[in-house]
């Protein structure tokens, strides 16, 4: 592993030393974090794979019962049945924080205030086949967004994850190791230069006292 | 407050109007693009069916980020194709590095 290119000083020894405390702090929090968010993931996601499936099968239904409804009345008719919806419904995104992960949470409302008011067509010249798949795409709109809000927190948290992995990953592998070999590089060459002072201090101080003695 | 909406071809999706849902009908990728970018500010959530967000993954991936819109296919009447379901494969590879969960 290739090392810093500073200098050898006590100083930058110093500020590594403080680089690499900071490192492994964020590298233990980065770590708790994506463990954290991994477990909550893996439950969203179990949850959104099953409850797409309930959901997928039942707009298949709502298909067939609107296939249903139009091989009764015929195009023309089902659209003007339907051209003018009676319902608007709006959403309120609330956001949910969760390990710094924003996810919406969302909140319905109608414009209507009864919420079975749901059909735009008076009955007379419509087939209750129309009256079947409009009644049932009604009742699975609630799980449909509960799909939509479940797969978009955890296409987010996906991402997130993602991030926070590689975080951990480039601390882990790249920038603590690096910090820990500049490190040792920089005590090393900081004893050897001690080491060298001693000696030569030593060596000195014999040439001294030989000089003063006059000993062989 | 924002809106609802759906995206698809016509038999598709025209029941989702009675229930209080903004419809836009798209045969091809290309309108599906004009569509779902004209509706991205004002959305919460866009329903687009799994034919036609299987044509158009690059636009979809744009939305991927962002809170909202969320963009959610949904089988059409052509059936399914298995869109959805691939989609949360690869939430699962993205985050954990394969996919690990059982059918």
């Amino acid at each position: 592993m290739a090392i810093l290119n500073v200098n050898p000083t006590r100083m930058e020894l110093t500020n590594l030393k403080r680089k690499l405390a900071t490192a492994r702090r964020g590298h233990k929090l980065l770590k708790d974090k994506r463990d954290e968010l991994m477990r909550r993931f893996m439950e969203m996601v179990r949850r959104n794979k099953a409850l797409r499936k309930k959901v997928e099968a039942k707009v298949a239904q709502a298909n067939a019962h609107m296939a249903l409804a139009r091989s009764v009345m015929g195009d023309a008719e089902i659209e003007s049945a339907l051209m003018v919806p009676m319902q608007e419904m709006e959403v309120d995104i609330a956001q949910q924080n969760v390990m710094s992960v924003l996810i919406p949470q969302y909140e319905t409302s109608l414009r209507s205030s009864d919420a079975a008011d749901i059909f735009p067509y008076g009955f007379a010249y419509t087939s209750s086949e129309l009256d079947g798949a409009v009644q049932y795409l009604s009742d699975i709109l609630p799980e449909l967004l509960e799909l939509a809000q479940l797969e978009k927190s955890c296409q987010l948290m996906a991402a997130e994850i993602e991030k926070t992995r590689r975080r951990v990953n480039a601390l882990e592998h790249v920038i603590i190791p690096q910090y820990e070999e500049t490190i040792r590089y920089i005590t090393m060459k900081l004893d050897e230069n001690e080491r060298g002072n001693t000696t030569r201090i030593m060596k000195v101080k014999d040439m001294m006292l030989k000089e003063a003695h006059q000993y062989n | 407050m924002y809106k609802l909406g759906v995206i698809g071809d016509k038999d598709s999706v025209y029941g989702f109007s009675s229930v209080g849902l903004s419809v836009f009908f798209a045969d091809t990728p290309a309108e599906g693009v004009k569509l779902l970018r004209a509706a991205a500010d004002d959305y919460a959530v866009i329903f687009i069916t799994e034919k036609l967000a299987s044509q158009m993954q690059a636009e979809l991936a744009k939305y991927k980020e962002n809170i909202r819109p969320a963009v959610i296919p949904i089988p059409g009447v052509t059936g399914n194709t298995g869109l959805g379901m691939k989609n949360i494969s690869s939430f699962v590879e993205q985050a954990v590095g394969s996919d690990i969960l059982p059918d």
